[in-house]
């Protein structure tokens, strides 16, 4: 299949565009079988939106957020993140574009338990290549912008559902990532926990963030300026481009 | 990320996990601890040959009466024959006939009963001439050797080795002393250096001995048919390169003397008794590579150990794994992680079984009668093989976490 080449201009190819994805596909292959995870998908995020992309389980909105996040690469068709196509990167340099440009907030939290608040904080600084001292002090910087200063020598053991997933995003937002990817990060928590978090998403939506929520639950997707449909692969509303390519 | 923070990582991973990791240890130091002794008893053993061998002295041939043939064509038993004479030593000493020949020691020897006031001691009596001293590189701690005039003069005198002097006067000066033997008072005029040897036995004990002129010997103390034979004759060659010359000359010489034509016939038997040493020298050290395989084959165990317990590691971090590369860990970053993990568990079991090792070669002396010697290059060895171990058995797990894909890691439940 050949990209368009005079198209009308797009929403978010001008430079401050985060997210460019072209005609994406993955297909997962269990011994003869193919399974099309994601049947062809453009999507445009610009700088400063918060998208949520919602969609029933099966829809291939967990398959999207992998290739959103450079976890996993597209079968065929480009992305493109922040300027730079990163569909045939190796996995090194899939790496070094993950903790450079990507902050993750994940459903299950993920903190490692052996390790304090701060230091789970600091660990994408860590991968960084960032000087000690210099982590310490960011980490710290970033569990007072999500209310835990008081919280950092904490384990995760010692903190509560929404504490622990308050420093995830501490951690995703350490590294001053071009995206913050947050996979249905309110999940795992009660409603009172879930409001807060959710409160937090919108103050790093007005500080100029840009955030991609993936989620099932059409109440947490109305939270954001934009909601994407995902469903057996394919994006169902809000893309014009989308539709105009399966034409 | 830079060594540093890896192994900081690593040794937070081993100190997270202190159950299985004390257990993994506990692998490495078994067998590190099983080689360290091994080789130290190995080396012990060789440092104790080596001591007895220069107890005997240096390039030295014992030539012995062999078995003899009677003219009834019996062929009598090894030993038996009294077919060494003096005039056998005085012609090897020639140095004519045998250049390659520097000294030679005549020796006729019996064991006899020692009496000193109430003490009796039964040990070896030599009697030999001045060259027995420097043959067997021996000096006297106390007193004189034997010397030429003593043999003229068939002097009633002995030089009595360390070990028989403190049994027979327990603390009181020796020299001047007089001890009896088979009736005949002989004046203790010297008393020979200890040469350290731990052998027990006192036919072998180079320190339980009394030597006495050769001639006094066989006038006054031996006596019998045999007054005129030797036991022995003791030949140093000039260098160690030398004695398979002077081992022909005496041959060739003493069948001549003999007058034997045959050599499968000689009535004498030359050995070296250094040749003998080197036998038991490689029975020790053959005895030390079967021991050291065993140890090295428990060695082997931990490594497999080590490789186990880091699978398991492996599988049971595979969330962690996940989470790390997604925050940016290449996967060289994941492999070296795993390595130094696996490295610092067999540089403590190394560590921690060097240790084990060291107090074994300080206790287990005393109840194996062996003696242990740890050198500093086996316990550095030691060291360095179980790094090596903990790397080489730590390459396949961590390459296993390293090619984990982020995605399969994550969604792990």
């Amino acid at each position: 299949m050949s990209v368009p080449t005079t198209a009308t201009p797009l929403p978010g190819t001008s430079d401050d565009v985060v997210i460019e994805l072209e005609r994406v596909t993955k297909v997962y292959r269990t011994g003869t079988i193919a399974v099309a995870a994601l049947r062809g998908i453009s999507l445009s995020i610009a700088q400063g939106e918060y998208v949520a992309v919602i969609g029933p389980s099966g829809s291939g909105k967990s398959t999207l957020m992998h290739i959103l996040g450079c976890l996993d690469t597209p079968t065929s068709g480009r992305y493109h993140l922040a300027g730079e196509n990163v569909s045939g990167m190796s996995e090194a340099a899939l790496a070094e574009v993950r903790n450079r440009r990507i902050g993750f907030v994940f459903q299950q939290f993920n903190l490692l338990a052996s390790m304090t608040a701060w230091q789970n904080v600091e660990l994408p600084l860590v991968y960084a290549g960032v000087p000690r001292a210099e982590r310490k002090e960011r980490a710290m910087d970033a569990l007072a912008r999500v209310g835990l200063a008081g919280r950092v020598h904490h384990r995760p053991g010692e903190l509560s559902g929404g504490q622990q997933q308050r420093v995830a995003v501490a951690r995703a937002l350490v590294t001053e990532p071009d995206l913050i990817l947050a996979d249905e990060p309110t999940g795992n928590l009660d409603s009172v926990s879930a409001a807060d978090v959710l409160r937090l998403m919108d103050e790093l939506h007005e500080a100029g963030r840009t955030l991609v929520l993936i989620t099932h639950d059409a109440e947490v997707a109305s939270a954001s300026g934009r909601v994407v449909g995902i469903r057996d692969g394919l994006l169902t509303e809000n893309d014009a481009r989308y539709v105009e390519s399966i034409r | 990320m830079t060594w540093l923070e890896t192994l900081r990582t690593g040794i937070n991973g081993v100190r997270s996990h202190r159950l299985r990791s004390a257990l993994t240890v506990v692998g490495i130091l078994i067998g590190i601890a099983a080689v360290i002794l091994t080789v130290g008893l190995g080396e012990g053993a060789q440092a104790q040959v080596g001591s007895e061998i220069t107890a005997l002295g240096s390039n030295l041939l014992s030539i012995t009466p062999g078995s003899t043939t009677s003219s009834a064509g019996i062929r009598e038993a090894l030993g038996t024959a009294s077919t060494l004479t003096m005039s056998d030593a005085t012609a090897l000493s020639s140095p004519v006939v045998a250049p390659d020949i520097k000294a030679v020691a005549p020796v006729s020897s019996s064991s006899e009963e020692l009496t000193a006031g109430s003490n009796t001691w039964t040990t070896t009596v030599q009697g030999s001439t001045t060259t027995w001293l420097t043959v067997h590189g021996r000096t006297t701690a106390q007193g004189r050797f034997i010397d030429t005039q003593d043999v003229t003069d068939h002097t009633a005198i002995t030089v009595l080795g360390a070990t028989t002097a403190s049994e027979l006067f327990r603390g009181i000066d020796p020299v001047g002393q007089t001890v009896d033997v088979n009736g005949v008072p002989l004046t203790v005029v010297g008393v020979l250096t200890s040469t350290g040897a731990s052998s027990s036995s006192s036919t072998t004990n180079p320190d339980d001995t009394a030597v006495i002129p050769i001639t006094t010997g066989a006038e006054r103390i031996f006596g019998g048919t045999t007054r005129d034979s030797l036991s022995s004759i003791v030949v140093q060659a000039r260098s160690s390169t030398d004695l398979t010359a002077a081992y022909q000359e005496a041959d060739h010489l003493l069948l001549q003397l003999h007058g034997i034509t045959t050599p499968a016939d000689a009535d004498f038997t030359i050995t070296s008794e250094q040749s003998l040493l080197s036998t038991a020298t490689s029975v020790d050290r053959t005895l030390t590579i079967l021991l050291g395989g065993v140890a090295g084959i428990a060695l082997l165990v931990g490594g497999i150990g080590v490789m186990n317990i880091m699978l398991v590691s492996v599988t049971e971090r595979i969330r962690e794994i996940g989470l790390r590369k997604a925050l940016g860990a290449t996967p060289g970053v994941i492999r070296r992680q795993f390595l130094v993990e696996a490295s610092v568990l067999g540089l403590i079991g190394g560590a921690l079984g060097v240790l084990l090792g060291v107090i074994g070669a300080l206790v287990l002396p005393s109840a194996i009668g062996d003696p242990i010697t740890i050198s500093a290059l086996a316990m550095v060895g030691a060291l360095v093989v179980a790094l090596a171990i903990g790397i080489a058995f730590g390459v396949y797990p961590a390459s296993r976490a390293a090619h984990l894909a982020p995605i399969d890691a994550l969604r792990n439940e």
